[in-house]
């Protein structure tokens, strides 16, 4: 297809795209808080005396795969400024 | 009353008057398809005026430093003009309001012009040091924090054996949760004096501002904590006082680490000498995004309800918002921790000495 039939046919929207963008850094975001999820139940299953401080690290961690997965939805917010 | 029948009661209340507020505010402007992008961005946005409830909005000041001097009139002159066609005047100079940005018009036109792309043509943005809803909701925050410590520190003084009372109380565990926790592990047990009140600062003006923006109803509501001006400042006082703080270890380390061969060295010096600026970048964005993200995600459940125009998705909607606000609740106080527990890191990496 030539590049310039390419340009009349598509009308490439903006937002539709950021959608995409955003989705896809929440299945990272969702794989990050899953393997953490299961590594700290793992982890609490074998020595429930450590399970305070499992949770506090895990909740910590979270919250960091979290802002890596909003750090590509600012991203997309500015994308779909253009 | 008992705590289980309060608080249920207490959720209800506040999100009636959040959807209440919503849904007066599309009645008053319904025309067209309802924008959700546009409710969004309106909440999140600064304003140069306060909206109350349904019409009622209460009006800031705005204070302008142009060319020729410093210009100042309250905000209800635009009468809520936010598109620009409202024009004010003062000393000859005439200002317009395009979306929350004010212009002041050139010599000569009468009204402001637009390119194809909506930006302004014939105006010039004069530098705004205007109380905004966001300034407005930072010194409410301020004074907030003031008359919290000033009142502990004076429970301390009153009582013989220092013990505090009333709100001492409930400040006491959390200090010292920030002093063991956050600074002692990680600026070391000699250093860490020096830092608390930084830390304690940030820990409480990020969180109960954070805390202000959960709060769906007239002197909070405002996105402060998710406005990257705000954030970009505490970022940007992290990374002075760290650089402030730093020994001649912490440059050796980041621009020609010992013990590595000098052909990584050359790979590596710049690589850290950017991480030095990308961590307070991060600190920024990680704040800025995540209180935003809460908002947005909060308006988009109940605007739910107006996009698929029913009021049965209504049950639903609520219901999910209070599941997200429980979170939000939690994701706040994290987000307060992890942003001084990350500025009390990057100073403990500035302090570290030869071992």
């Amino acid at each position: 297809m030539s590049l310039a039939l390419l340009q009349e046919t598509a009308t490439v929207s903006y937002g539709a795209l950021a959608a995409i963008g955003a989705g896809l850094a929440a299945i990272g975001g969702g794989i990050g808080v899953g393997k953490i999820g299961a590594s700290a139940m793992e982890a609490m299953a074998r020595q429930p005396e450590m399970q305070g401080k499992l949770q506090g690290s895990a909740i910590v961690l979270i919250a960091f795969i979290e802002a890596i997965a909003l750090f590509a939805v600012v991203v997309s917010f500015l994308a779909m400024d253009k | 009353m008992r705590i289980s029948t309060f608080r249920p009661l207490l959720t209800f209340i506040f999100l009636s008057v959040f959807t209440v507020g919503i849904a007066s505010s599309k009645d008053s402007e319904s025309e067209g398809p309802f924008n959700t992008t546009e409710l969004i961005f309106h909440h999140i946005k600064d304003s140069h005026e306060f909206h109350i409830a349904g019409d009622i909005t209460m009006p800031l000041p705005v204070i302008l430093w142009t060319e020729s001097g410093l210009v100042t009139f309250m905000s209800g002159e635009f009468h809520h003009d936010a598109e620009g066609g409202t024009v004010v005047e003062r000393n000859g100079m005439k200002f317009v309001n395009v979306h929350e940005k004010i212009y002041q018009l050139n010599d000569g036109a009468e009204e402001v012009e637009f390119d194809a792309e909506s930006h302004p043509i014939n105006a010039e943005r004069p530098v705004d040091l205007s109380i905004t809803k966001n300034v407005f909701s930072m010194f409410l925050s301020m004074l907030l924090i003031v008359l919290i410590f000033v009142a502990a520190a004076r429970s301390y003084k009153k009582s013989d054996v220092n013990v505090p009372r009333g709100i001492g109380k409930i400040l006491e565990p959390i200090i010292v949760f920030v002093r063991d926790e956050i600074a002692i592990p990680n600026i070391g047990e000699h250093k860490y004096r020096k830092y608390m009140p930084f830390l304690l600062t940030l820990f409480f003006f990020i969180w109960i501002n954070n805390i202000f923006g959960l709060i769906p109803f007239f002197p909070f509501s405002s996105n402060l904590s998710g406005n990257i001006a705000f954030t970009g400042s505490l970022a940007v006082i992290t990374f002075i006082i760290t650089l402030f703080s730093s020994k001649s270890y912490y440059w050796k380390h980041m621009l020609w680490m010992p013990g590595v061969p000098v052909y990584m060295k050359i790979f590596l010096a710049p690589i850290e000498f950017l991480g030095m600026f990308i961590k307070p970048m991060a600190l920024m964005i990680r704040l800025f995004a995540n209180i935003t993200a809460g908002h947005v995600i909060v308006l988009s459940l109940i605007s739910l309800i107006f996009v698929l125009n029913t009021l049965w998705v209504s049950p639903a909607s609520v219901i999910f918002v209070v599941f997200i606000s429980v979170i939000e609740v939690l994701v706040v106080a994290i987000q307060a921790y992890i942003f001084t527990l990350l500025s009390a890191l990057y100073f403990g990496q500035a302090l570290e000495g030869e071992h």
